[in-house]
């Protein structure tokens, strides 16, 4: 397609932000028809994908924009889950409002996790958080009288309130859908701007990072303490929407499916979360039907297929075929830029982050 | 931004749908997943992960079913002969995904009753949504005491085999009779599954000469037992009950006869398995060791001429082609399933109120591969336990032989057995 036929459309402009309002509104509209056009477990799933996409949201703010590896995510998830369960059951909480405290948790465990991160890299941290990862199970089942042990503890899943007229399949998408948006807002503050700039600058030069100005031990740090939140949330809507905790739920398999999930959606990209959840629930389920004994086998086939053919994961792809209809271009900018956001796709994006500030995007 | 989602999604209302699978159907109209030609169950099974060895369960099933329709289907009480349609899916062990496949059997491919599900951790997470559904689930394959114990909490819930509770008070009167002075060791796994049997234990020696002189747990994630068989074997005690799974088993027994330990071995069914346990353990470290059973052992040559058995062995191969009919796994399918069929035959309405009705007031019905004089016999809200009799087994050279008689006296009784 020749440069001329390409939309332009210049941030900030009127056409700009009402093209980005259309696609916001077309994305809104299905996840808002999701529960009426399909059956209840259909729903349940997608409820799943919403659950996994904030913990990979998480890991993304940890990994893609920070550049720390983390194989322990599910212990922060399963610290989540159980904050969560123990609050409803023996507490009489409202499911919800567990939240908070399942993030506020979480994100303590992961400042505290984050500390040996300052002076271990690449694959040293990784392995530190392995060992989390591994020593999670074990652990829980240590703990029996808060955890139940490995028998696991039955959570009640909240029914839907008789004025919504919907049924608990829905309920509960609509209430993981609300929380997603809650946690996208939260990550898409966090990277765009000041905040975001510096975590991108830790990651692609430390020590330049730290001449600029930037705080590593405390940018650091919180990044993973964030991270951990995420997964937390992520974890206490597990203990609710699931309605069972038990230690086998939290193992190391989780962590790296978080891991896969992120790099099959794309690093460094908030919508990316929501295409890799997509993968890593649905993936699977098709691989068993298939058949059941090589379900593991050809998912990890399709996983090598999907990074061979788009090593940028699926928002990389989405990038390339939108920069061949639109051409997204900065005030007083005249050529076409170097990796133009994915319009509405990508929430952080949308909002005006720069996307040339760094090779962060893609 | 919240609260404008929230409203939007109430103004819309509910699935406008109606006929969504959840809900209770009334007496007079059918309920999901059974027609007048078909009769539609699921199951969960670990068919991959550490305990796939279970999965030939599932296929041994898949098979019988298969057979059940090539002889035209299973005449129901109603007058209507039907096709078993047989859904099975992957749960890898983790019972966060048996709920997702208890949900995906149960709202997608809307199954009539979710049938056998695998693993004592897999059922309890999936038995309240159960029983809110309303949707049997029934024979479910562990004998963890909690799935019959309480009939009017989970109405839907059943168990199948003999549960722990039962087969420990076995024990305990096998020792009353033959060794009333005993000292026991105890090793076993900490959780439900081995304190159900450890707690039924205690409860069955209460009041005699027998005592426990020395309990060692240990969790699954141990590489090995070695230390705690030692602690034991240090008391001097003179039975050992062993309540381990597989590999603990065999490790337990090893290390027991390199010790030079020899008690009376008492080793719970969870274990008592030729060639996962007793092969690795050494033959020689295996001699006399004592067990309960509820079923034929296809090993046994006093079953050679059996009609049962003989056309389990004669089915198998050509329907489950995958399990060998050596395996007791697939001598347990096959009795489960023929137990299935029978409450199928026995259901007057095709509803699942009438199925649950049929299920809980089976009397003494015979299955072809139980031993002789086990029946299956549930009583409404006071017996939840359909197998309760069980029989005494010792290790002798090679194989499991049959000792003394059937014992039959927990008949209703399982309920009371656990702690």
């Amino acid at each position: 397609m020749s440069e001329r036929r390409r939309v332009v459309l210049v941030e900030g402009t009127a056409k700009y932000r009402i093209a980005v309002a259309v696609v916001a509104l077309v994305v809104l509209a299905i996840a808002i028809a999701i529960p009426y056009v399909m059956p209840p477990f259909r729903v349940f799933q997608f409820t799943e994908v919403l659950m996994i996409a904030i913990a990979v949201l998480g890991l993304n703010l940890l990994t893609g924009y920070n550049g720390q590896i983390s194989l322990g995510h599910s212990a922060f998830f399963a610290l989540g889950a159980y904050t969560t369960t123990v609050l409803i059951i023996d507490h009489g909480w409202n499911y919800v409002l567990t939240l908070p405290l399942a993030f506020a948790v979480a994100f303590a465990a992961g400042f505290l996790v984050g500390i040996p991160a300052l002076r271990l890299h690449g694959l040293y941290l990784a392995l530190v958080t392995l060992s989390l990862a591994i020593v999670t199970p074990p652990l829980i089942k240590r703990f029996e009288g808060v955890t139940g042990g490995a028998m696991g503890r039955s959570v009640p899943k909240p029914g839907a309130p008789g004025w919504t007229g919907l049924a608990q399949d829905q309920w509960h998408y609509f209430v993981v859908l609300a929380i997603t948006a809650v946690m996208v807002l939260i990550a898409r503050n966090l990277v765009s701007g000041r905040i975001g700039r510096a975590l991108r600058a830790v990651r692609d030069d430390g020590l330049a990072a730290e001449t600029m100005g930037v705080d590593l031990a405390i940018f650091k740090t919180l990044t993973f303490a964030y991270s951990a939140g995420f997964a937390g949330v992520a974890g206490g809507i597990f203990a609710f929407v699931v309605g069972f905790v038990s230690p086998e739920s939290f193992t190391l398999v989780l962590a790296i499916g978080f891991l896969s999930a992120m790099v099959v959606g794309g690093l460094s990209s908030i919508s990316g979360a929501v295409f890799g959840s997509l993968f890593y629930v649905f993936v699977p389920v098709y691989a068993a039907d298939v058949n059941d004994a090589l379900s593991g086998v050809i998912y990890g086939v399709a996983l090598i297929v999907v990074m061979f053919l788009m090593p940028a994961g699926v928002v990389g792809v989405l990038r390339r075929v939108r920069g061949l209809v639109v051409d997204v271009r900065k005030p007083g900018a005249h050529g076409p830029t170097v990796a133009p956001p994915v319009v509405g796709r990508d929430l952080s994006e949308a909002a005006g982050v720069p996307a040339t500030s760094s090779s962060a995007e893609l | 931004m919240v609260a404008a989602l929230l409203t939007l999604a109430a103004a819309c209302g509910g699935r406008s749908n109606s006929s969504s699978s959840s809900g209770s159907s009334g007496s007079t109209a059918s309920s999901p997943g059974i027609t007048d030609t078909e009769v539609k169950l699921g199951g969960s099974y670990p068919f991959s992960g550490p305990a796939s060895a279970y999965g030939a369960i599932g296929k041994t099933l898949e098979g019988y079913f298969k057979y059940v329709n090539d002889q035209g289907g299973v005449k129901m009480g109603d007058g209507k002969t039907r096709k078993i349609t047989f859904t099975t899916y992957d749960d890898a062990y983790t019972p966060a995904n048996a709920v997702a496949n208890a949900k995906r059997l149960v709202e997608q491919d809307q199954v009539f009753a979710l049938f056998n599900t695998l693993g004592t951790a897999n059922n309890t997470a999936i038995m309240d949504y159960a029983n809110q559904q309303k949707v049997p689930q029934l024979y479910v394959a562990t004998g963890a005491g909690t799935f019959g114990v309480n009939p009017t909490a989970h109405p839907f819930t059943t168990g199948w085999q003999l549960a722990y509770p039962t087969e420990a008070a076995i024990y305990g009167q096998y020792l009353k009779d033959s060794k009333p002075d005993a000292k026991v060791a105890v090793l076993y796994q900490n959780d439900d599954y081995g304190k159900d049997y450890l707690n039924a234990f205690k409860k069955a020696i209460q009041g005699t000469q027998i005592k426990i002189v020395s309990e060692q747990s240990y969790e699954t994630t141990d590489p090995t037992v070695d230390s705690q068989v030692t602690n034991l074997a240090q008391t001097g005690a003179d039975v050992f009950f062993n309540v381990t799974t597989p590999k603990f088993a065999a490790q337990a027994i090893k290390k027991a006869g390199e010790l030079g330990w020899k008690p009376l071995q008492l080793l719970n069914s969870v274990s008592a398995s030729i060639t996962a346990v007793l092969k690795p353990a050494g033959f020689e470290n295996a001699q006399n060791i004592v067990s309960a059973t509820y079923i034929k052992d296809p090993t046994d040559p006093q079953w050679d001429n059996d009609a049962a058995m003989k056309k389990y062995k004669e089915l198998l191969p050509k329907y489950a082609s995958g399990v060998d009919p050596a395996n007791s796994f697939g001598v347990y399918g096959f009795a489960v399933g023929e137990t299935m069929v029978k409450a199928l035959e026995a259901t007057k309405k095709p509803t699942r109120d009438a199925l649950m009705q049929a299920v809980r007031s089976m009397k003494g019905v015979e299955i072809g591969l139980l031993l002789p004089g086990v029946k299956v016999t549930m009583d409404g809200t006071k017996d939840g336990y359909p197998v309760e009799s069980g029989q005494i087994v010792a290790f002798k050279t090679d194989r499991f032989v049959l000792q003394g008689k059937l014992i039959d006296t927990y008949e209703g009784k399982s309920g009371t057995l656990g702690a």
